[in-house]
């Protein structure tokens, strides 16, 4: 809204014989604009209001209008798969953001220290961003096959009872989900850091220096809390890749062993696209829908008043 | 028309009709199907080809609509979205109780002039009859018969562990333990929830016979679904899973066939659409590999059939389409279509002579058993049971068989709540 006003304002100062070209430069942002908010709004805001009302019918193969109240969200909360699938998705985000923000935060300052090569090492860190989920996923099913991957080179070296079986183990693939994520994404996260790294004034380092503070001081009590901004854009955009993981499961376990490593995302598309039952499949995006607001409008909240404030 | 008619002589009616006839022709050759598949991989779509060329022939275009995806899904949700919006194909590749699904919708076509026509009540086994008429009208055509309860087997293998192909379960262990002695994996396998499905529903078959199988994972009878034999079966099935490798968690089904193909494993439950694999690695059936009905099933088959679902069309169109589901069923078409698949023709009178020895026992067993009761529908490929019924199974049966310590009861109790909660 201020950029719209600062655009506008010189052009109604300019005078009266000008008060046309001026409403239309008045108008001109907004005229470009609603064709892609009438756009958004139609199908992002109603397709989402489609599917909740698709919740809550009966619909099978195709779409139906018979509505059936809360059944199909009752059903949902009866299917031992779907809770396999929350789970999954609560251990998975979690480590995902926490891991991926410590390891970018460490790499980051350790890239941080005026080092030699520090462009090709940042290029080498931030490189797996630039592929593609499913090729991380295949690259990763292969490393971590038993008998392909880490476990059979390590014992080929002679430990014979070497064991890094979690992509075969129920109990564990999730977090197998987890280390191809990390991969992927904490160079993106210390490609962030490392740019507001360079975003603090070196005064305050200065002035920190001064006063005598030790160096481990320094960045736990003035470069971290100055990196919060960072760290907010860092968990937004982790955070909705992690809700939205598809394709890595798809191509890293195949939701497998079993259902072990399902998480919503694929649970809402085999119900709803491949076992027509698009009434619990939109239930399941409902709740994916209420899950992300219910993490994301608390922080959001407690993070742009807090920015107001400061 | 009669009344129409009583004024012209004899001769301007014939002319007349000549003419409608003509005028007829000449729109027929103006006609489209539009057909929707999935048939696009190689020796897939030199089969669907077949049909074009056969339509072509008698003088009707053929719009192709393939979607590529292996099980069809991305090709069933571009189906889905074409018949919403009121404008779908004239045909498209739907199988199993699907049919009665988009029967139910109203979206159908009969075929009834030219399944009499052409007499499909005798050609066709009942069994697959029935799958193809919703509401006693056929609106499907089958196209093939893909037989699921499989064994295929690696000869060397077999001779190095110094046994014979297995024909019971019991013989199904002690072959595969000998294998494993021999140093080799005994049953290649792959872990995803249908492979698993597979393997199951032929032991399943194989403990508890045709009717038991009927009745749990066809009729879904509660009490079949709960048995002590539906524990025995799981039990059975779990078993199975020592014969296996640790590494099959998401293998897929071509990888584990190239097992048995190399010589890494002896072994493989799976349907005959794993002839292809063997075929493209220049074997050559009943000396560089073995087929056999799977253990205990031999008097059983579970067959995976596709078919062609007509649409609701009208004028030309229909018109096309009467044609294309009786060129379907024409010898030159299920010979030529079913020789570049892998699968048998769907109509039991045919000259095998061009087929191979597996295809050819095939042919006998459809026969055999659709005469003596034995043609089961396959539930791990969506022929006997809907497709939110079959994922809940699938859910069950994949869950169960990758647990460390879920009980047999446990799952038969979970398979009861799947057929409950689909009801």
């Amino acid at each position: 809204m201020s950029l719209s006003n600062s655009v506008v304002q010189p052009a109604v100062g300019a005078g009266a014989r000008r008060s046309h070209a001026g409403m239309l430069q008045a108008c001109l942002p907004k005229l470009v604009l609603a064709p892609s908010v009438a756009i958004s709004l139609f199908f992002v805001y109603g397709f989402m209001l489609w599917t909740f009302i698709l919740s809550l019918t009966n619909s099978r193969m195709l779409p139906s209008y018979e509505f059936v109240g809360f059944a199909q969200y009752a059903r949902l909360m009866a299917n031992d798969r779907w809770w396999v699938a929350s789970t999954n998705l609560v251990v998975f985000g979690g480590l995902f953001v926490a891991i991926c923000l410590a390891l970018g935060l460490v790499l980051a300052i350790l890239l941080d220290q005026r080092i030699r090569q520090e462009g090709a090492l940042r290029t080498i860190y931030l490189y797996p961003m630039a592929l593609s989920f499913i090729v991380t996923g295949v690259v990763w099913k292969w490393l971590l096959n038993p008998g392909l991957g880490i476990q059979a080179m390590v014992r080929s070296w002679g430990f014979e009872n070497f064991r890094f079986d979690w992509l075969v183990n129920p109990d564990m693939a999730v977090y197998t989900l987890v280390i191809a994520a990390v991969w992927q994404a904490s160079g993106f996260v210390m490609a962030l850091f490392l740019a507001g790294l360079r975003g603090i004034d070196d005064s305050i380092l200065k002035a920190a220096q001064l006063d005598g503070a030790s160096l481990p001081r320094i960045y736990w009590r003035v470069v971290i809390p100055c990196l919060r901004p960072v760290v907010f854009s860092a968990v937004m955009i982790l955070s909705h890749i992690a809700i939205k993981s598809f394709d890595l499961v798809v191509a890293l376990t195949g939701g497998g062993p079993g259902y072990a490593s399902d998480l919503p995302a694929t649970f809402m598309y085999a119900h709803a696209f491949t076992r027509a039952q698009i009434g619990l499949g939109s239930a399941s995006a409902m709740l994916m829908l209420g899950g992300v607001l219910a993490i994301l409008i608390p922080y959001l909240y407690s993070e742009l008043r807090g920015r107001r404030h400061g | 028309m009669t009344s129409f008619t009583s004024p012209f002589t004899k001769t301007s009616l014939a002319i007349a009709s000549a003419a409608a006839a003509s005028l007829a022709f000449s729109s027929a050759q103006a006609a489209e199907v539009e057909v929707l598949h999935w048939w696009t991989s190689g020796g897939e779509a030199r089969a669907a080809n077949e049909l074009k060329d056969l339509m072509e022939a008698e003088g009707y275009g053929w719009e192709d609509f393939a979607v590529a995806g292996g099980g069809g899904e991305t090709a069933m949700t571009v189906l889905k979205s074409r018949a919403m919006s009121g404008n779908p194909p004239s045909a498209a590749q739907i199988k199993g109780p699907e049919i009665q699904e988009w029967g139910e919708l109203g979206l159908l076509g009969e075929l009834d002039e030219v399944a009499e026509a052409e007499g499909w009540d005798e050609l066709l086994p009942p069994t697959v009859a029935e799958i193809m008429r919703h509401d006693g009208h056929y609106v499907a055509v089958p196209v093939n018969v893909h037989r699921v309860n499989w064994l295929w087997a690696n000869p060397e293998v077999l001779e190095a562990a110094g046994v014979e192909l297995p024909t019971t379960l019991d013989e199904l262990f002690e072959v595969g333990e000998a294998i494993r002695e021999a140093g080799f994996i005994p049953l290649a396998h792959g872990g995803q929830a249908w492979q698993d499905a597979t393997v199951f529903e032929s032991v399943l078959l194989a403990s508890g016979g045709t009717e038991f199988y009927q009745r749990a994972l066809v009729e879904l009878d509660e009490d079949a679904l709960g048995s002590e034999q539906m524990i025995e079966a799981l039990e059975t099935f779990k078993r199975l899973r020592g014969l296996m490798d640790d590494d099959m968690s998401g293998r897929d089904w071509n990888i584990a066939t190239s097992m048995v193909i190399n010589g890494d494993a002896g072994m493989q439950l799976m349907g005959d659409w794993a002839k292809g694999e063997f075929t493209a690695a220049e074997l050559t059936a009943g000396e560089d590999y073995l087929c056999a009905a799977a253990p205990g099933t031999q008097d059983a088959f579970t067959f995976n059939i596709d078919s062609l679902a007509m649409f609701r069309v009208e004028g030309e169109e229909r018109d096309a389409q009467q044609a294309l589901a009786r060129l379907v069923l024409e010898p030159t078409f299920q010979e030529a279509f079913n020789l570049a698949k892998g699968s048998i023709p769907a109509r039991p009178d045919l000259d095998m002579s061009e087929f191979d020895q597996c295809a050819q026992q095939s042919m006998n067993d459809f026969q055999r058993t659709a005469d003596e009761g034995g043609l089961v529908p396959s539930m791990a490929h969506g022929m006997a049971v809907r497709a939110d019924v079959q994922g809940a199974i699938f859910d069950v049966v994949t869950n169960y068989f990758n647990s460390r310590d879920m009980a047999a009861e446990e799952a038969a109790r979970r398979m009861v709540n799947a057929a409950q909660a689909a009801l």
